[in-house]
């Protein structure tokens, strides 16, 4: 260990030992910049994080990387695998190739910045994260997604939004198909202006032009009650 | 649960290292299916012989069952036994008549499956035994496919341990959960094919076999079968020349495969592909819902 950064092989020490450490830091005697080899596609690597540091991840991961990150970054050199970013509250995370299922699942703040593509349920209920996907998402992104925004350079898979709350959904390629409730809504000078803000945040700004997006979200007709089913009740 | 691997060689370098490979694979999705463990691999195979896989006890007499067998065969059966598993070769004109005498006079013998190449082994217990007990990792061939089970809804016994052979050379894992299994169970025994557990994964391979002997290739089987089969599915399957991945239309269950100029491997995880040789710089990405990937030796 140096002071300037700390490096952890994956092939001699386990993911608990590694998380434990991340966890311990003290942040005046510690490296902020973390340094993990060889996750070969481990679980629940740097999950739990609660600190402003860096970690850099070399190579694929598994389930639930930077699960539940709070204040840090963590960026992902390789694929990551279910659950990516699931609860963040706050901090970055950046995973450099493709995310599979339920990307940024749940979370409630934060960056989630994926290369690739995503599968399915990418940002599903998510409650207040950013996530901007530079290729495309599965099916059934943003299910029940409550707030936030989930903005995707290429195409999204069938059933988009599907019982949306507030989330705003911007998409540049196609749109297999919009879930329930899920409506295509018109992209004023402050969704462009709110999209820029996001591409920025994420390095991405310039990179794609933001009249090219569309924009997406909830009709608000399922999440309210309406008075012609209270025979149902 | 349940964890599948699957590695197919394009390499025929690669070849001899199918087991060791497989074996590695297999041991690593032990955490998705510690309860029972199987596996096919497409190994030599002679025009007009047949290979039989047969699961009996480890105590079982295979050699006095092969000698009892030869009349039906018309001639001496070469075997080779492994722990509770046994492979008789026979003459492919014969092979009806040395099934029948199996099942007349050693009913407690089962054949787990048939074909020119393909054997099949599975056992209870953790995968890395099950694999060790074989010798998995002292076997070559073409592609190989492999299940760990983590049994949810009928008991754990070897019988209902993957892969499932219905047709010759014609092998499947499953990962997932069918709700429509005994009714098309009860169709496609109408239609001959026959069925030896209550398992829903055996009427998957059921229909893939009733489907091929139909004239539908492995692709085009696998398709119809995205109308036929109600509930959730990850299929690894395999032909005598052919392999092919399969994931229900909202992906309930999880894959991930790989390709380089070697071989294509598939995965429940990640993990399992992690040892694989070139891994770093193979192309790496997650089938897509209810999209077949299929791939065919050249003749």
């Amino acid at each position: 260990m140096t002071n300037a950064h700390c490096t952890f092989d994956l092939a001699a020490g386990s993911v608990r030992d590694l998380n434990q450490a991340l966890h311990g830091l003290d942040l005046d005697k510690n490296p902020r910049l973390w340094r993990v080899l060889n996750p070969n596609g481990g679980h629940a690597i740097a999950v739990g994080l609660d600190a402003p540091v860096t970690v850099e991840i070399d190579g694929h991961v598994g389930y639930y990387c930077a699960g539940m990150n709070k204040s840090a970054t963590v960026l992902i050199n390789g694929n990551a695998g279910v659950g990516v970013a699931e609860n963040m509250i706050s901090g970055v995370v950046h995973v450099r190739g493709d995310a599979s299922q339920a990307a940024g699942a749940t979370a409630h703040g934060g960056l989630l910045v994926i290369d690739g593509n995503a599968s399915a349920r990418c940002g599903i209920s998510m409650k207040g994260i950013d996530i901007v996907v530079k290729g495309s998402i599965g099916h059934m992104s943003a299910f029940m997604g409550q707030a936030g925004t989930l903005t995707v350079f290429g195409d999204a898979g069938e059933a988009l939004g599907d019982s949306l709350y507030e989330a705003r959904l911007f998409v540049r390629g196609s749109v297999a198909s919009l879930g329930a409730d899920c409506v295509e809504k018109e992209m004023r000078d402050e969704h462009k202006a709110l999209l820029h803000a996001r591409l920025e945040a994420a390095g991405a700004a310039g990179e794609v032009d933001v009249s090219e997006f569309r924009r997406y979200g909830s009709a608000r007709n399922l999440y309210h009650f309406h008075v012609d089913n209270v025979d149902a009740y | 649960m349940c964890g599948i691997v699957g590695l197919f060689i394009k390499n025929p370098k690669m070849e001899s290292q199918l087991g060791p490979l497989l074996a590695s694979m297999l041991e690593v999705m032990t955490g998705r299916g510690p309860d029972s463990a199987g596996f096919a691999i497409y190994g030599e195979g002679r025009e007009g012989t047949v290979k039989i896989s047969l699961r009996g006890q480890v105590s079982t007499d295979f050699s006095a069952i092969a000698a009892d067998l030869e009349p039906a065969a018309g001639q001496d059966i070469p075997l080779t036994v492994r722990s509770s598993h046994a492979i008789l070769e026979v003459p492919a004109a014969r092979e009806a008549a040395v099934r029948a005498a199996l099942a007349e006079r050693h009913p407690g013998i089962m054949v787990v499956g048939s074909g020119q190449r393909m054997e099949i082994y599975k056992e209870v217990g953790l995968p890395a035994d099950v694999a060790r007990r074989f010798d998995l990792a002292g076997m070559k061939g073409t592609h190989g496919i492999g299940h760990t089970r983590m049994a949810t809804e009928s008991a754990v016994t070897t019988a209902g341990a993957h892969p499932f052979s219905t047709g010759p050379d014609q092998c499947l894992v499953h990962n997932g959960s069918l709700s429509n299994h005994n009714v098309l169970r009860r169709a496609l025994s109408r239609e001959g094919i026959g069925f030896t557990t209550d398992n829903d994964s055996e009427v998957a391979a059921g229909y893939l076999t009733w489907r091929m002997g139909k004239g539908a290739s492995l692709k085009e089987a696998l398709v119809s079968s995205l109308d036929a089969l109600d509930g959730f599915f990850t299929f690894v399957v395999g032909t005598e020349s052919g392999f092919a991945v399969l994931r229900d239309p909202i992906a309930c269950k999880p894959a991930v495969m790989a390709e380089t100029d070697d071989y294509v491997a598939f995965g429940s995880e990640y993990r399992a592909l992690a040892d694989l040789p070139g891994i770093a710089q193979a192309k790496v990405w997650e089938p897509k819902p209810a999209t077949v990937y299929s791939w065919e030796r050249a003749a």
